[in-house]
């Protein structure tokens, strides 16, 4: 495909007299595996609010790819192939693990409005074939708000990844979890993503993730991008070591 | 194994289903009603079970439903086949136009609002004296001769009731069952795995509205009259309280609630005029001892006190 993947143009949002996006602009690149950082409250959540259509921008555009999705609702450009996970777990609690995904599948194929035919077993093996990826196979018929917080992150990174988007966005997928979980967890995203050729962007606070996963980063400091680059560019900024890590030098534990 | 099932809850339902028939005719009349308000139940719990959409104002549907058949038997000497498949379709499509404006808002807005639109069918009904015949109802409605008999009246209704009952047991067991209780769940995580919320919140509503009218329609030949109180929001608060008191968490628990709530109205009335005092009792049973309904406590056990009554799980 020609072109970037997803085009952000001059993003502008405010909260009352809040300016949560100061016109915000930059590219994705088809198969890229990106990070969003910055401290909170400088907008990633909004950001990701804009371009999946929860909110409106005020002003600025949206593409993804090669189509204008300004402003469209978050049902149609789930059909173009852009799927998120939440920043805060957000499934459907009383449905079984089973039924989340199988949720996401029947949406995905088109099959989720059908009125006759019994929905019990359509889309089984896609379905447990996206939980053994998350690791909850075996809680396949367990009532989903049952979970263990790590698990429902699991979960929803599974219902994102049976919508078998183009785009994945994921709002701190790691936040609340083990550290023993986030690697289980980011060793996923990056093989599925590997394996599929998917293109991830995707907000953490967790610097070991963001340094060893992400192969662009842009930092995002009150509603404006001060710096993208390779992971190794903005180690060195001291731009962004003033905004965001504070006077100190940025640490990143290495793992062994 | 699953034949086997099936075919043993077939035989079940309808040898539970005859039983009436050899019944002296007050029960039988019992039984009838009870078939009818437990639909009109079931329908309204497709909104409430599983969409999780509290409507106030079901009666309007149902009362749709009543004077279209009426009417249309009464006054334009429609055929009967015609006048009573015309009362769910009108009813569908007054539910179209209110439930584009209903679904708009959510919770208790949205509650509001179906209550503000029954009522003003009920004003309708209850004013437009020379169509509907006002407070004193339409009455005299010509009934085919075929289902004069309140046997044969019982056994119609039972083959309605027992086909548009499966079509909404498919339905709910369909897709676009699960789909309906994911919305339910998380509207906007359902949006976000690309579900359009508002079209599948509209299609319930419409479906639930047009059954309701069938409901109406039926109860129309049964009492041969339609009459405002048919589409008054005591009607609406009376299938609220069946769905509850059954429970809106089984497919069968409303119409078990319009069952227990029918016969025990019928019983209590013939002893005290005091039913109101009996009607609170339930309330309260309904509340302290089967909270998310009598099914649940069957099926799962006693709980605890629901906070919020209707709040499973």
């Amino acid at each position: 495909m020609a072109g970037p993947l997803l085009e952000v143009a001059r993003l502008k949002r405010s909260f009352g007299g809040f300016q949560a996006l100061g016109g915000v602009s930059f590219q994705v690149e088809a198969g890229e595996i990106s990070a969003v950082i910055g401290p909170n409250g400088a907008g990633k959540t909004t950001l990701f609010n804009v371009i999946t259509g929860h909110l409106a921008p005020d002003s600025g555009r949206v593409g993804f790819a090669g189509r204008d999705i300004t402003g469209q609702p978050p049902h149609a450009i789930c059909r173009l192939g852009l799927a998120r996970s939440f920043q805060r777990t957000n499934i459907f609690p009383r449905l079984s693990v089973f039924e989340n995904v199988q949720i996401a599948i029947l949406s995905h194929e088109r099959r989720a409005y059908g009125l006759w035919t019994g929905a019990q077993g359509l889309g089984r093996d896609r379905t447990m074939e996206i939980l053994e990826d998350v690791g909850l196979a075996l809680r396949a018929a367990d009532p989903s708000g049952s979970l263990s917080y790590g698990d429902q992150k699991q979960l929803e990174l599974g219902i994102a990844l049976a919508l078998e988007p183009t785009l994945l966005l994921l709002d701190e997928p790691t936040a609340g979890m083990s550290p023993q979980e986030t690697r289980t967890s980011v060793a996923l995203v990056a093989r599925i993503a590997r394996e599929r050729k998917l293109t991830v962007l995707f907000t953490e606070h967790d610097m070991d993730v963001v340094f060893s996963v992400a192969q662009r980063i842009r930092v995002l400091h009150q509603g404006r991008l001060i710096a993208e680059g390779a992971p190794e560019e903005i180690r060195g900024l001291a731009e962004v070591k003033r905004v965001y890590f504070g006077e100190g030098a940025i640490r990143t534990r290495r793992a062994p | 194994m699953v034949l086997a099932r099936r075919t043993a809850v077939a035989t079940a339902a309808t040898a539970l289903l005859a039983v009436p028939l050899g019944l002296p005719k007050f029960y039988l009349l019992l039984a009838t009603e009870i078939l009818i308000m437990g639909l009109f139940a079931m329908a309204f719990n497709l909104l409430l079970g599983y969409g999780g959409m509290v409507s106030f104002g079901h009666a309007a549907f149902y009362g749709v439903g009543a004077y279209t058949c009426g009417l249309l038997l009464k006054k334009a000497d429609v055929p009967f086949a015609v006048s009573f498949l015309a009362a769910p379709v009108v009813a569908a499509a007054v539910a179209l136009v209110f439930g584009l404006l209903c679904i708009r808002l959510t919770r208790i807005y949205f509650s509001m609002l179906t209550l503000a639109f029954s009522q003003i069918v009920w004003a309708i009904a209850f004013k437009w004296y020379s169509l509907t015949g006002g407070d004193n109802g339409l009455i005299g409605i010509p009934v085919p001769s075929a289902l004069a008999d309140p046997r044969a009246l019982y056994l119609f209704t039972v083959a309605i009731v027992v086909l548009v009952g499966g079509l909404l047991w498919r339905l709910v067991n369909a897709p676009f069952g699960r789909t309906l209780l994911a919305v339910r769940e998380n509207a906007e995580r359902a949006e976000f795995v690309g579900i359009h919320v508002r079209r599948v919140q509209l299609a319930a509503f419409v479906i639930s509205g047009g059954v309701s009218g069938l409901a109406g329609a039926l109860f129309s030949l049964f009492s041969r009259g339609a009459f405002p109180d048919y589409a008054y929001w005591t009607k609406s608060a009376e299938v609220l309280l069946m769905t509850l008191l059954g429970g809106p968490y089984v497919f069968l628990g409303p119409a078990l609630g319009a069952a227990i709530l029918i016969a025990l109205n019928s019983i209590v009335t013939s002893f005290t005029e005091y039913w109101p005092v009996v009607l609170g009792a339930v309330l309260l049973m309904l509340i302290y001892v089967f909270p998310g309904g009598v099914t649940r406590f069957f099926l799962v056990g006693p709980t605890a006190p629901a906070r919020a009554p209707g709040e499973p799980r």
